[in-house]
């Protein structure tokens, strides 16, 4: 079973050195111990392009799709047997990044 | 047999199998919608068989083998039409859980899983009472004060989640357990207090059916885990307010306070079996959680024979240890009221007055604050206290009590 782990932050920055030295002890485990599928960090919302081509014409907007406070800022696919699992790797990844996470899980 | 006789077999049936056919179904195929409809269906077979076919001589038996046909097949109904069915089962841990008193009773998962964490706080409730103590929806919605339609949609959409999103069906890891069984008892404590004092206007003060519910399910969780000494605690303290329910409200309606109350009035058998529960923990000599210490100030009052024989210092004592682990303002508002007592309405005034920040939407704050002026016969700003109290007050017999005191000022 897999989920998503989604990294929320409401301000622009990247992560600190500490931080992204925190996030690489976790990666390593997640690796480690077979949870690990993919992860990365995403550029600011700002460099967002948003596509429409469901007409005859392509349209491409500047910007995020949605403008909100509260955004997403990396994330972390990951492999669990259950929630409890996935909810307990993620509370590590958010100590890890320093940032609150959502889990979702892939259909 | 009469047919009273059937109509109570089948009441003592569900009120006793329910949450057993429902566990074991969810255990066999993996789906608590499945087991919830299966059980359903098997209780209303027993309403059209019983009365004409008699009671079968292990009910449970036959309601889990019934329940378990009409499983059979739903499954293979939807699974010509949706073959990811099976692929969805929930995952279950087929190791015997951790020996816990009543090793393996699948209740137990159940009750776990209805009240897991990443569901919210009022969809455990609503899972709770649906799954583990088979109210049905419409009981529960009117219990809650929500439509049906609100109620079935929270209760499908945690269904959906605790399928899709995979939530184990299992006994929480040694680890993990000391915090998942207070969120457990958090759900019991939040269905008894609906129950002792309802919130909403024209809301029945006290709604028997659900302190009896919460009563009988945290009883099963005891039976459960019988060394858990907060779920002692938070039996005992149920059955000791419990015990004073037909003394809290008077004939017009009225709330009466624990001071005023007939005490002749309050249940023996409960307040016995509450006393027996908290000395049965002292004697354990494990330091006492939050119910723990609850159910021992509770004990204190039901002891007191008249209220002037209360042992206001134990009561002290008792909230300066709850102090220490919680630190609301409503524990310190509590603490001052058992202060009042001990050192005059004088010192608690004062500890009450610090607490106006943080507690000035809530009424017993202002009621609290009102007596002690009272008492003191600054009768003015008691008067406004009353009239905030009144203003935030959530139901009419509180506001009948209230305006009473109010009332009983001078000048």
């Amino acid at each position: 079973m897999q989920y998503l782990v989604s990294v929320i932050f409401e301000e622009d920055g990247r992560a600190t050195p500490e931080e992204e030295a925190a996030i690489d002890v976790f990666n390593d485990r997640l690796v480690a111990e077979g949870h690990w599928v993919f992860a990365g960090g995403l550029g600011a919302p700002t460099t967002a392009t948003v596509i429409d081509n469901r007409g005859g014409e392509t349209l491409f907007t500047d910007g995020p799709f949605v403008e909100s406070k509260e955004f997403l800022a990396g994330f972390w696919i990951i492999e669990a047997a259950d929630l409890d699992v996935a909810l307990g790797l993620a509370a590590e990844g958010s100590r890890a990044c320093n940032r609150k996470v959502e889990v979702r899980p892939f259909l | 047999m009469s047919g009273a006789g059937v109509h109570d077999a089948i009441t003592r049936a569900h009120h006793d199998e329910w949450a057993r056919v429902v566990a074991a179904l969810t255990r066999r195929f993996g789906d608590l919608d499945v087991a919830e409809e299966a059980a359903a269906e098997a209780f209303a077979a027993a309403v059209e068989r019983w009365p004409a076919d008699g009671v079968p001589a292990n009910p449970g038996a036959w309601l889990t083998l019934t329940a378990g046909r009409r499983a059979i097949d739903r499954v293979r109904r939807e699974g010509k039409r949706d073959d990811r069915h099976r692929e969805a089962l929930m995952r279950y841990d087929d190791d015997p859980p951790e020996p816990l008193g009543a090793v393996g009773d699948e209740r137990l998962r159940l009750i776990f899983t209805c009240c897991h964490p990443a569901l919210a706080m009022e969809t455990r409730v609503a899972l709770t009472l649906r799954m583990v103590a088979g109210l049905t929806v419409a009981e529960i919605a009117r219990a809650f004060l929500v439509r049906e339609t609100a109620m079935e949609r929270r209760i499908t959409r945690a269904k959906a989640k605790i399928k899709d999103a995979r939530v184990p069906y299992r006994v929480p890891s040694a680890a993990d357990l000391p915090v998942r069984v207070s969120g457990v008892l958090a759900v019991l404590y939040l269905v008894f207090n609906e129950g002792y004092l309802a919130t909403g206007p024209g809301a029945d003060p006290i709604r028997p059916g659900l302190t009896a519910e919460a009563i009988r399910l945290t009883r099963l969780v005891r039976a459960l885990l019988p060394d858990d000494g907060e779920v002692a605690g938070l039996l005992a303290l149920m059955l000791l307010i419990e015990a004073r329910r037909a003394a809290r409200v008077s004939r017009t309606g009225e709330l009466v306070t624990l001071d005023e109350q007939d005490r002749g009035a309050w249940d023996a058998g409960l307040v016995a079996e509450g006393h027996r529960l908290v000395r049965e923990r002292l004697a354990a000599g494990v330091a006492p959680g939050r119910y723990q210490i609850l159910a021992a100030i509770n004990a204190v009052h039901t002891s007191a024979r008249d209220v002037r024989d209360t042992d206001w210092s134990q009561v002290v004592a008792l909230y300066d240890r709850l102090v220490r682990l919680d630190r609301s303002p409503v524990v310190a508002l509590n603490r001052a009221v058992a202060v009042a007592e001990l050192d005059g309405p004088d010192v608690a005034l004062a500890a009450v007055e610090r607490l106006g920040g943080d507690l000035s939407g809530y009424h017993a704050f202002h009621a609290t604050r009102a007596d002690l002026l009272r008492r003191l016969g600054r009768s003015a700003e008691s008067r406004a206290a009353y009239a905030a109290a009144i203003e935030l007050a959530g139901n009419s017999a509180e506001v009948a009590a209230l305006t009473r005191r109010r009332d009983r000022l001078a000048g």
